[in-house]
């Protein structure tokens, strides 16, 4: 859009950075790192949480005024995570879920044929499925005919930092996606948050990059700003790239100053 | 002090009868003040009871936390000390072992992240040493041959929690205070700016002129406390487990051995305690599947004899965690309104200095220097300059 923002579902957002909330240090940290990131959704596994208790992380996260977009982190079959969904439409009063259903505990990589049927079902039951996915664009393409309102491949294993390790599958899924594609899992450093949105990912998700950096609050920033930054990018159109080099400043038609 | 006639009366009214509540306690009468622990069960019915009790502050250190990092050690000093007198007062063990810690890496990227970690400890000037697989295995066998290195520390401790709570409680009571089990505070009683007492849960009244708020992550739901002056702490659950060496089995390690994902604590009795989970669920103290298999699998991973122990019980404890992790203790506004609460992982390290500052306090001094920067107001003025959001 011509304002810089983009639209999930029936819902416009501003900040291309969607924020996870697992592995901060404390409350305080996290509700700091948040704000700094200006992301405007926020992700919280509905397994690891308590909605209803007073000062908990729900009741942090609410006072910073992003939305809540529970996942379902720790499923590993599709009806663990429809069940975990239907619980969290309960709890957060929202049919948005990011769909998690995982295939192995080592690696935490999709499962893809699960995915696809916890997908299908949770569409047909009303949800705004975003499903986190591995860098198949066929899987991609499924899950979007599926219904799904968005997209969520992988650039690498959740927590491992390694970065988009296929950007050729990203591309493919970024050229076919008639819905929004949000690189989700894997940035270790803001560099690769800023690959992502030049290679034309309407967002990012990212989480361990910032809550187990150092100093979470400046990752968080770094993070703001290597989105703006990747988005402009990508907006402004970058040059070719040549095999020799072209002078910036062109010699033909230059007058000859004596 | 004044009051209704035929009303009991003292000087400091505890509200909890768990370690710091104990503790506050005790050094309060040690110091003249007639003082009454209300507990509303047992003595560390609690957090107490279930902790571990390492006394860890090096390994604990975490990025971002050096203010904190400084009391944990200051407080980890103490403890020597403290805990020979208390045993000397009560007549009671602690176990309280100086064991060293190591941290062992379970695999590479375990190694990498605890390379990390030692960076960090060591720019902070703590006694810390990187030691590679073998050398791991050489001071503690029982590891796993594929540990490929790990952090030891040679000065942390622990303690036997639930030992170290009934030695408090006597010592208390040898030393003229008095601690009453099944009769909680319903509510704290003000008059005016002031604290004048507390009516119980049994609905009896009884003076005060200062009244400690120790009710760990109960801390901040008394009535009676004006808005806005309630601690911010939340419960924290962590599930932990007890096991015990078998009858001709060895002991599992000589230290304190950590990774990323779990602690075992292996005392000289044979008695060993993995831990924990750390989860946000409110009030709920339900033992899941999950926790007690990714905590076995933790500790099996790097020592492997695990799987020989006899499995005794799983518990889980509801640790006070306040939004920065980091106790709350200090006067809370109405004179004479004292808190001791949001210890978070570190509630048993932290009480002999906690006890030293409410001592102080309810003396009418200031709080010792290294614990003012815990004062219950911090939160407040930190959300003045955030703009609202914690």
């Amino acid at each position: 859009m011509a304002d810089g923002s983009y639209r999930i579902a029936d819902r416009e957002f501003r900040s291309r950075l969607i924020i996870g909330t697992g592995g901060f240090r404390s409350l305080e940290t996290m509700a700091a790192a948040v704000e700094a990131s200006g992301a405007e959704m926020a992700t919280l596994a509905l397994r690891r949480v308590d909605p209803a208790s007073r000062g908990s992380i729900v009741d942090v996260l609410e006072r910073t005024g992003v939305k809540l977009l529970p996942n379902t982190a720790g499923c590993f079959t599709a009806r663990d995570a429809v069940q975990t969904a239907r619980l969290a439409r309960e709890a957060f009063e929202t049919d948005w879920v990011k769909l998690e259903v995982i295939g192995d505990d080592k690696t935490l990589l999709p499962e893809p044929v699960e995915l696809l049927d916890a997908a299908e079902t949770l569409v047909s039951e009303g949800f705004v499925v975003l499903p986190y996915t591995s860098d198949d664009p066929i899987l991609a393409r499924r899950l979007e005919d599926a219904g799904c309102a968005a997209v969520m491949p992988l650039g690498s294993p959740i927590g491992s930092g390694m970065g988009i390790n296929n950007p050729y599958n990203l591309r493919l899924i970024v050229e076919q996606a008639r819905v929004p594609v949000i690189l989700d899992a894997g940035v270790g450093t803001a560099s690769d948050a800023a690959l992502a949105l030049e290679a034309g990912c309407d967002a990012v998700l990212l989480a361990s990059a910032v809550s187990r950096a150092e100093d979470p609050v400046g990752m968080a920033r770094a993070m703001r700003l290597a989105v703006e930054a990747g988005r402009l990018a990508y907006e402004s159109g970058r040059i070719p790239r040549r095999l020799y080099a072209e002078a910036s400043t062109p010699m033909e038609g230059v007058p000859e100053l004596t | 002090m004044s009051g209704a006639p035929h009303r009991e009366s003292f000087d400091l009214v505890v509200v909890g009868g768990g370690v710091i509540g104990l503790a506050c306690a005790w050094r309060a009468v040690q110091s003249g003040l007639s003082t009454l622990v209300l507990e509303r069960e047992a003595e560390g019915a609690g957090a107490s009871g279930v902790a571990a009790g390492m006394l860890a502050p090096v390994t604990e250190a975490e990025f971002g936390e050096e203010e904190l990092l400084r009391l944990n050690l200051e407080a980890a000093r103490r403890w020597p000390a403290f805990d020979a007198e208390l045993r000397e007062r009560s007549g009671l063990p602690t176990h309280y072992a100086l064991s060293g810690a190591l941290v062992a890496a379970a695999d590479r990227d375990d190694a990498a992240e605890l390379r990390r970690l030692h960076a960090f400890q060591r720019e902070l000037g703590l006694e810390a040493e990187w030691l590679g697989g073998r050398e791991c295995r050489q001071l503690e066998p029982g590891l796993s041959p594929r540990v490929p290195g790990g952090i030891l520390a040679p000065h942390e401790a622990h303690v036997d929690p639930a030992a170290t709570v009934r030695a408090l409680a006597a010592a208390l009571e040898r030393d003229g205070g008095t601690l009453v089990r099944g009769e909680g505070v319903a509510r704290v009683e003000l008059e005016g700016d002031r604290v004048v007492g507390v009516t119980t849960t049994r609905g009896r009244g009884v003076g005060a002129a200062s009244v400690l708020i120790a009710a760990g992550s109960w801390s901040g739901e008394l009535e009676g406390v004006p808005a806005g002056l309630a601690p911010p702490v939340r419960p924290v659950k962590g599930q932990i487990l007890s096991l015990r060496v078998r009858p001709g089995g060895q002991r599992l390690a000589q230290r304190l051995v950590r990774t990323p994902r779990c602690y075992v604590v292996s005392r000289a009795d044979g008695r060993v305690a993995i831990g924990a989970t750390v989860e946000e669920r409110g009030f709920d103290t339900a033992i899941t599947a999950d926790g007690v298999y990714r905590l076995l699998e933790a500790a099996w991973e790097v020592l492997p004899e695990v799987a020989e122990l006899e499995f005794v019980a799983a518990r889980a404890g509801l640790r006070p965690g306040s939004p920065d992790n980091a106790p709350i203790v200090g006067a809370a506004g109405p004179e004479g309104l004292l808190v001791a609460t949001g210890h978070y992982r570190n509630g048993v390290l932290l009480a002999p200095v906690t006890a030293e500052a409410i001592v102080a306090l309810a003396a009418g001094e200031d709080a010792p220097e290294q614990m003012r920067a815990f004062a219950p107001d911090r939160f407040a003025a930190r959300e003045r300059a955030l703009g609202g959001a914690l």
